[in-house]
């Protein structure tokens, strides 16, 4: 019994900058059964068998690494949580936006990084711990929620136009999502500290509220939300 | 050639949980540390953890490591080494405590403190009741310990070596020990020699050896297969873990901890069949009982059938959905996205899925290396270590219990860390000869050199497909035999396979190849190591020899490299603490 | 922390304020001008001269004219260095906007007080 089977069209971003002057949109073919849904990143993996030389990332295949985000028919999203059958044909892949490109949808995420580490996202609390866990009530630890799950893997950043104009100055949202995942905690002991490294006109207050974070986050939080929160603690703040 | 060399006193390779908390250990001391991660750090393995840490905290209900101890003790089939295992019991609840103070978010029971749920195998007073004894962020434990220890460094200002692939070890001038490795810059592809005076493996498992696993797809044993090239010995590599509860198709784990909050298994008659096979214990036996169970039922035409495969269910849909979406809101998630259940309506379709190593490099309660020669001769390596999955120290034997693999991370790659701190003045900075580089250059070299051959890809998936057919939950000496003839030739072709792409530039084909050795190593150790345990024992369960057979083998298992060959070495039956357990009929 | 000499106050937060307080300010003042048309019966050159001859309604037009420069301000300053990258140019074009704003007060200045 031969299955019945169906050729999904892909258009690829292709760059080498060994070989490459520019970059270029590359297509290709795909069969597969006609029943089978899969994963996209199933589906590029597949694709990476036929032609050795594309590159990405790719991890734990689940959603939870942040390995593989890249942009999805214009949107940016994880390919290995997004289902063939919910893309138009050709589906169009290209790298992250605003970050530059190493290598086909390979890109440089340094500057990410960078905005990342600049909130101090670790806890700070200079009492000497007690011989037990620091107490926090479930009520206190509800106030992590939608915070804490970010996975790092820039889909927000990379889809927010303040950050494509500022990556150096405005922290964007995955980071911002963690300065207030630390403000939040009610173990911290730094949250004025905090606050102060974030007054000037740019680090938080780049934020015009576009949303597109909220939009494209794989994990479903809200980093308008947590914008919007670290604002009133700066008012609050009196600063 | 002439390799760019970079000092430094530590280099630790993996940057999963062990890594990162032996680095931390490392970073008051002032040495200089390589921290070096094929990934950035937060995409390591064990970000995909879910249920837990196991410790003996006594939040819930009062407990006492002593337990916890006799419990991983059983769960192991006893052939997990005493010493390591009272230390990982008795420490625990200390290094628990530690990553609270770090910050990481656990739940909170109502009185403030570390919430703590039931997990499989554990029990109160040795054997009694189902104990609560695994500490939980959600179901995103392993999410939450891996960023908090990333952040924890990030503080530290830990010297990060991201996305950079360790090739092989660096022999010693003096053939005494190792004086390196040779790691690639993924990004330029370019190798340099990283010379230090202790090196510490945290590279992880290697579960894509069989087609349908949990594990990430980065877990490529590459400790394994440097290990074994270096001609150190594995330990105990038969032992895999097959994980109950694996997403049916697609692999995506669901948490053990599913049924530490009270769901359970139902075959397609609606019949909570685990009751017949661990009337106590029940859908909380251990996890080789339960993989057992479900294969027997899917055997004996009492699974569902899901687009052609057969599956049994998770029933979670009587827990309601508030508990469903405090505790497991990940689950909910991944059920959705990969099996398109929601568990709060309907059960998800499972299967036994490969999941985790419980072998390894051998080494002492410390983190370091023993190596074993022809003869059983032991000794321990100064200066290089192993910990985490890549190694077996033995705390797992022949079946790991859930939540007991993060306490192990944290456990042993503190131990090591804290180790190296102690040596790190007296342990030498060893001399390399150009022969020795060349010789740890050769890998990289003969794929760089071989423009036409068969391709990668293809090897893997039939290397995938044997190890899935001939060494899944129940093994027969026949079928693993032609298993291991095909991985012989499998890997004779491997030795002639090639790339197309030889550009350097984050040249993943590249790394591909390289990972694609270590796990063809594993594979072939995995296979040697299974045929030579003729007994069933833990997660080793031989149709031709289905009794333990603890005469014989209360033993751990020793491959050698060279010659495919194996030998035994003594199990520790003696922790400094307390009385040894001794081996008992295992029932749950 | 990024430093920036050319905001308004230097301060996200105090930036952030000013923008918002000035649009209520021009908020008001828009209502302002809307009800004075709207009750006025006969809108003609009179009705006009005769609004803008109380002390009051000079103030809160001359508020208004710098809660307009304000925010005009931070708006404009934040879309130049959004996507005005080159220091030598961002700062062209901030001494003209401010030159522009200046006049436009002083015109205002000038109008108001004639009446």
């Amino acid at each position: 019994m031969s299955e019945a089977m169906r050729t999904v069209k892909f258009k690829i971003y292709r760059f080498n900058p060994e070989v490459d002057i520019k970059p270029s949109m590359k297509d290709y073919e795909l069969t597969i059964p006609d029943k089978q849904d899969m994963m996209l990143l199933e589906a590029i993996l597949r694709i990476k068998a036929l032609d050795d030389s594309l590159a990405f990332r790719r991890s734990c295949r689940e959603g939870v690494c942040g390995s593989d985000g890249m942009n999805i028919n214009g949107r940016n999203g994880l390919a290995c949580v997004t289902l063939l059958s919910s893309l138009k044909q050709p589906i169009e892949l290209r790298p992250l936006p605003g970050l530059p490109v190493i290598r086909d949808l390979v890109v440089d995420m340094k500057v990410f990084f960078e905005q990342y580490a600049k909130v101090k996202p670790y806890l700070i609390n200079n009492d000497p711990p007690p011989a037990k866990e620091r107490l926090q009530s479930p009520a206190e630890r509800k106030k992590l929620d939608g915070l804490y799950e970010c996975i790092l893997c820039a889909c927000c950043s990379t889809s927010c136009p303040s950050f494509w104009w500022n990556p150096e100055k405005f922290i964007g949202p995955a980071g911002l999502l963690q300065a207030y995942r630390f403000i939040a905690d009610s173990r911290d002991t730094a949250k004025v500290e905090r606050l102060e490294g974030l007054t000037d006109p740019f680090s938080v207050f780049r934020c015009r509220g576009v949303m597109n974070c909220v939009e494209v986050c794989p994990k479903g939080l809200n980093p308008t939300r947590a914008i919007g929160h670290i604002r009133s603690e700066l008012l609050a703040e009196g600063n | 050639m002439a390799l760019p060399t970079y000092t430094f006193d530590a280099i630790i390779i993996g940057a999963g949980g062990a890594g990162m908390r032996a680095a931390l250990a490392l970073a008051e001391s002032g040495a200089q540390v390589a921290l070096v991660s094929k990934v950035f750090p937060t995409r390591s393995h064990t970000v995909s953890a879910q249920g837990g840490i196991t410790c003996a905290l006594g939040n819930v209900h009062p407990d006492d490591w002593r337990w916890h101890m006799y419990d991983t003790v059983k769960g192991s089939d006893y052939i997990g080494d005493q010493d390591s295992i009272e230390y990982m019991c008795e420490v625990g609840p200390q290094v628990v405590y530690e990553l609270e103070h770090m910050g990481l978010p656990f739940s909170r029971l109502d009185n403030g403190r570390i919430y703590q749920r039931p997990f499989g195998g554990q029990s109160k007073d040795f054997g009694g009741d189902q104990a609560a004894r695994t500490c939980a962020a959600a179901d995103r434990t392993g999410h939450a310990l891996l960023h908090t220890l990333y952040q924890r460094n990030l503080a530290e200002k830990t010297n990060v070596f991201s996305e950079w692939f360790a090739l092989d070890l660096v022999k010693a001038a003096d053939g005494q020990g190792f004086a390196g490795v040779i790691a690639m810059n993924i990004e330029s592809g370019e190798a340099v020699f990283l010379h230090a005076r202790a090196i510490i493996f945290a590279t992880g498992g290697a579960g894509r050896i069989y087609q349908s696993t949990t594990n990430a797809l980065i877990n490529t044993g590459d400790g394994i297969g440097m290990a074994i090239r270096a001609g150190l010995p594995v330990q105990d590599i038969e032992m895999w873990q097959f994980h109950p509860t694996g997403i049916a198709g697609a692999g995506v784990l669901v948490t053990e901890g599913c049924r530490g909050e009270g769901g359970y298994l139902i075959n397609k008659n609606g019949e909570r069949f685990m009751e017949r096979y661990a009337p106590h214990a029940k859908d909380l036996a251990s996890r080789d009982v339960v993989a057992r169970a479900m294969s027997l039922e899917l055997r004996g035409g009492n699974g569902y059938d899901i687009n052609g495969v057969s599956c049994v269910k998770l029933k979670l849909d009587h827990l309601g959905a508030e508990l469903i979406n405090s505790r497991l809101p990940g689950i909910r998630e991944l059920s959705i996205t990969f099996a398109g259940v929601d568990p709060i309506r309907e059960p998800i379709p499972v299967v036994p899925t490969c999941h985790y190593m419980m072998g390894g490099i051998p080494t002492n309660r410390f983190g370091q290396v023993i190596n074993v020669d022809a003869k059983g001769k032991e000794e321990v390596l100064e200066g290089l270590y192993a910990v985490g999955e890549c190694a077996c120290v033995s705390v797992h034997g022949a079946n790991r219990l859930g939540g007991n693999s993060l306490l192990d991370l944290v456990v042993f790659g503190r131990a090591a860390g804290l180790d190296v701190k102690e040596k790190i003045r007296d342990l030498p900075l060893k001399s390399v000869t150009e022969a020795e580089l060349d010789a740890a250059m050769s890998r990289l070299n003969r794929w760089d050199n071989t423009r036409e051959g068969e391709s990668v890809s293809q090897i893997r998936f039939e290397m995938q497909k044997t190890m899935q057919e001939d060494f899944g939950v129940f093994r027969t000496g026949e079928h693993m035999q032609q298993g291991l003839d095909k991985l012989l030739q499998l890997q004779q072709r491997l030795n002639h396979a090639a790339f197309t792409d030889h550009s350097r530039v984050f040249n993943t084909s590249r790394i591909e190849a390289l990972e694609l050795d270590n796990l063809m190593a594993t594979a072939l150790a995995t296979a040697h190591a299974a045929l030579y345990r003729t007994e069933s024992r833990g997660a080793h369960s031989r149709e031709d020899f289905p009794k333990r057979d603890d005469a014989k083998w209360l033993t751990h298992t020793v491959y050698h490299g060279e010659g495919n060959r194996m030998s035994t070495r003594a199990v520790n039956m003696k922790p400094l603490h307390v009385k040894p357990f001794e081996p008992k009929e295992r029932v749950y | 922390m990024v430093k920036s000499a050319t905001s308004l106050t230097g301060n996200g937060v105090r930036d952030w304020l000013w923008q918002r307080v000035s649009a209520v300010i021009l908020a008001v003042y828009t209502l302002f001008i809307l009800g004075f048309i709207w009750l006025t019966p006969q809108l003609d050159y009179v009705a006009w001269f005769q609004f803008f001859q109380g002390i009051w309604v000079k103030l809160f037009t001359l508020l208004a004219a710098l809660s307009l420069l304000t925010h005009t301000w931070v708006g404009m300053w934040t879309i130049l260095t959004d996507y005005v990258k080159s220091t030598r140019l961002r700062l062209t074009f901030e001494i003209l906007v401010i030159i522009a704003l200046f006049l436009y007060f002083l015109v205002a200045i000038a109008i108001v007080w004639s009446v």
